[in-house]
């Protein structure tokens, strides 16, 4: 059974349309790359399956949750999408005025009401799992490259959705880092996790991905 | 050929006469030039009758302070020039020299004799109590007005008159910058009486018929003319003209023009001419006589009162414009453009126009619909102008947290409203913070312009005790020192508090 669902998607920035035509499926525990050169549209299609820029044409399902061409979702469209899909971004993001630990909790407490004792024993865990634990009270400019990286990981992986989106995941990391990171990925894929990974790095997605699909000028080349 | 020849004639002519009128223009500017000049100061915005713009043409000035201004220099074979000065700065700006002497409806007082070169007395005034037509029966003294609200003049004799009238009678003095505003307010009910001398009150009367004077006089003064303390020759001169003037009917002849002739000047040059010294002026405030250390003591109490008002209408000012510039910064990064454009217009206005004038819009201009409180209006007029500028602070600091945090938060799941009460919010505040503190340093500072409609804060105190006791020096450095203690623990808070959050 298929987690995600991409069906001839179409993406604009403006009048020009940067993916287009592009389907795809990607079943539970599956590890995919999507690779290509800068501009390619990888990141555009990453970020119109996470609700963050609207569909042109074409559609997405996501764990049986429908998206289609329109204006964003909103409201609980909103939750309800993003109990099934998160996303770490290329520079993290992480909310700099809090540590770590916060970080990984804060939508546990105020987007899935859990009480706070147990969000934060259950971000310790994560932060723990993903080999950083020691750094939980750190904030954000603390943290090197790589630590940011896992924070960022943890804080996505909390609220527990079964596909996850990253966007050049080694991109601030060094080459030791990046043999770790693809056998965290691929723990995670073993654990029932989906991982869609956009990326440039081909050592690093021949290491951790099941398949790879190539795009170039905003299609599916192969 | 012919033709040619005259009209060489005639331009030589023309030349001849062009130069002719040059030397001449010359002459009279050099001619001009040796005339010294009587340069006199007096504030036009006193209005008439005693200086003001000539309506039919503004660049000059009618009233008989211009009259007498004029019989002097006259007197003294000097030009006389006008020179514009404030109302409550003429005693200064005559110490530093900016003039030779001031006229402008001054009056005579123990602190201008013993501080400047002050001349005989040239008009008697008596001061008047003005009361709307129907309380006429209800208020005809001080005693009436018990807990009433009495307006004046700052630091004038009737003010001091007020001031002594508020510990024994219990009224409550409410003191002006200028002397048209308090009968504006007497006649829409925001005071209940003004006491000012008879010629501005006969002016107010005039201008609002449903206003009336009251025939007893509460106290009795002297207009003169000031000059610096060194400049005794140049006033024992004036004083011979004004006794001359005073003799040989030409005060009374000026007086006469202006209509403000009495039986009591009459009274009045009798005693100046016969007595080289002239009558004493009549005041109730001992503080001109007392050291500066005990006239500190006296107005330490009142100084620090004061300071409490500017420490409360700036905390609550500012924490007005830390709302309304909350809400115009949310409506400027979140709201659609028609609010968005509405929003930027608003804090253009705000910022482009003076507070001052916004000020006095809020308690003067809209006085015939609403009448605020002066406080209420004082903190009004501070919030909204303050929370322009805060608003541009905060949504400078909302615009620069990454963008990418607030995608981050989208995919979390974050509404727009978590995600700026979150995410968004706390670190654009930490930005913010050291803006925020400068502003409210600068609110505190700025709050003094509140003195202009009524609202006795910490500078306003100061400059009454300052023209009373006649120096600036003691009441600068305390007022500065005041200043300093309310400023310093918020800069040290912010300091600290950026500290603590650089570390978090």
């Amino acid at each position: 059974m298929s987690v995600l669902a991409v069906r001839d998607l179409e993406v604009r920035r403006g009048a020009r349309s940067v993916v287009r035509g592009v389907s795809l499926d990607v079943t539970r525990g599956e590890i995919i790359a999507v690779m290509g050169a800068s501009g390619a549209g990888k990141t555009s299609v990453l970020r119109a399956v996470a609700g963050l820029d609207p569909i042109a044409a074409g559609s997405v399902a996501i764990d049986g949750l429908q998206l289609s061409a329109g204006p964003l979702p909103r409201g609980e469209a909103l939750r309800e999408l993003h109990r099934r899909v998160g996303m770490v971004f290329q520079f993290h993001h992480l909310f700099e005025h809090l540590t770590a630990l916060h970080n990984v909790w804060l939508a546990l407490v105020h987007v899935q009401r859990q009480p706070q004792r147990e969000a934060e024993r259950k971000a310790r865990e994560l932060l723990d799992h993903l080999g950083v634990g020691a750094r939980a009270d750190a904030v954000p400019r603390e943290l090197s490259g790589g630590e940011a990286q896992r924070v960022a990981i943890a804080r996505a992986l909390a609220v527990g959705p079964p596909l996850l989106l990253m966007d050049e995941p080694t991109a601030s990391l060094d080459p030791a880092r990046r043999g770790e990171l693809a056998t965290t990925l691929r723990q995670l894929a073993s654990e029932g996790r989906t991982l869609v990974i956009a990326t440039h790095d081909e050592e690093f997605a021949g290491a951790c991905a099941h398949r790879v699909l190539i795009m170039d000028e905003g299609r599916v080349a192969r | 050929m012919d033709h040619q020849w005259r009209s060489r004639i005639v331009a030589r002519v023309s030349a001849r006469a062009v130069m002719c009128v040059c030397v001449a223009a010359l002459l009279a500017v050099n001619i001009a030039a040796q005339t010294p000049e009587l340069r006199w100061g007096g504030d036009a915005e006193g209005g008439a009758p005693f200086v003001e713009a000539d309506p039919s043409d503004p660049t000059r000035v009618v009233g008989f302070e211009v009259d007498i201004a004029s019989m002097l220099a006259e007197g003294v074979n000097r030009r006389p020039r006008f020179i514009q000065t404030g109302f409550t700065t003429i005693d200064a700006s005559v110490a530093r020299g900016d003039f030779d002497i001031g006229l402008s409806g001054i009056e005579d007082s123990f602190a201008r004799r013993t501080r400047l070169a002050v001349t005989v007395p040239y008009y008697r005034f008596r001061e008047i109590l003005t009361v709307r037509a129907a309380d006429a029966a209800r208020y005809r003294t001080l005693a009436d007005l018990r807990g009433r609200r009495v307006a004046t003049l700052a630091a004038t004799l009737a003010f001091e008159l007020l001031t002594a009238a508020e510990k024994e009678q219990g009224v409550v003095v409410v003191p002006y910058e200028d002397d048209v505003h308090p009968y504006t307010d007497l006649a829409v009910g925001r005071v209940d009486a003004v006491l000012l001398d008879e010629v501005l009150a006969e002016r107010g009367v005039r201008r609002h018929p449903a206003l009336v004077n009251q025939p007893t006089s509460v106290g009795v003064g002297y207009y003169v003319g000031i000059l610096a303390p060194q400049n005794t020759g140049l006033r024992n001169q004036i004083d011979a003209i004004l006794k001359q003037a005073m003799r040989d009917g030409r005060l009374e002849a000026i007086f006469r023009r202006w209509k403000m002739w009495n039986e009591d000047q009459r009274n009045l040059y009798a005693r100046v001419t016969a007595d080289e010294s002239g009558p004493a002026p009549q005041t109730q405030s001992t503080a001109a006589q007392l050291s500066v250390w005990d006239a500190t003591v006296r107005y330490l109490p009142s100084l620090l009162t004061a300071t409490v008002i500017t420490l409360v209408l700036s905390v609550l000012s500012m924490a007005l414009a830390i709302v309304i510039g909350v809400l115009i910064a949310s409506g400027r990064v979140y709201g659609p453009a028609p609010l968005r454009a509405l929003l930027t217009g608003w804090v253009e206005l705000i910022r482009g126009t003076p507070l001052l004038l916004q000020l006095f819009v809020i308690y003067y201009g809209l006085a015939t619909v609403v009448q605020l409180p002066a406080f209420l209006a004082a903190l009004i007029g501070l919030g909204l102008n303050y929370g322009a500028y805060e608003s541009e602070i905060y949504r400078s600091a909302l615009e620069s947290v990454p963008p990418g945090q607030l995608d981050a938060a989208r995919t979390l799941g974050f509404s727009d409203r978590q995600t700026l009460m979150l995410i968004r919010g706390p670190q654009a505040l930490r930005l913010a913070l050291a803006p925020m503190t400068n502003d409210f340093v600068a609110l505190l500072k700025d709050s003094s312009l509140v003195s202009l409609i009524t609202v006795v804060e910490l500078t306003k105190q100061t400059t009454i005790f300052a023209s009373n006791i006649g120096t600036w020096f003691v009441p600068g450095l305390l007022c500065a020192a005041l200043y300093l203690v309310l400023s310093l623990p918020v800069s040290h808070l912010a300091r600290r508090l950026e500290r603590t959050w650089r570390r978090a």
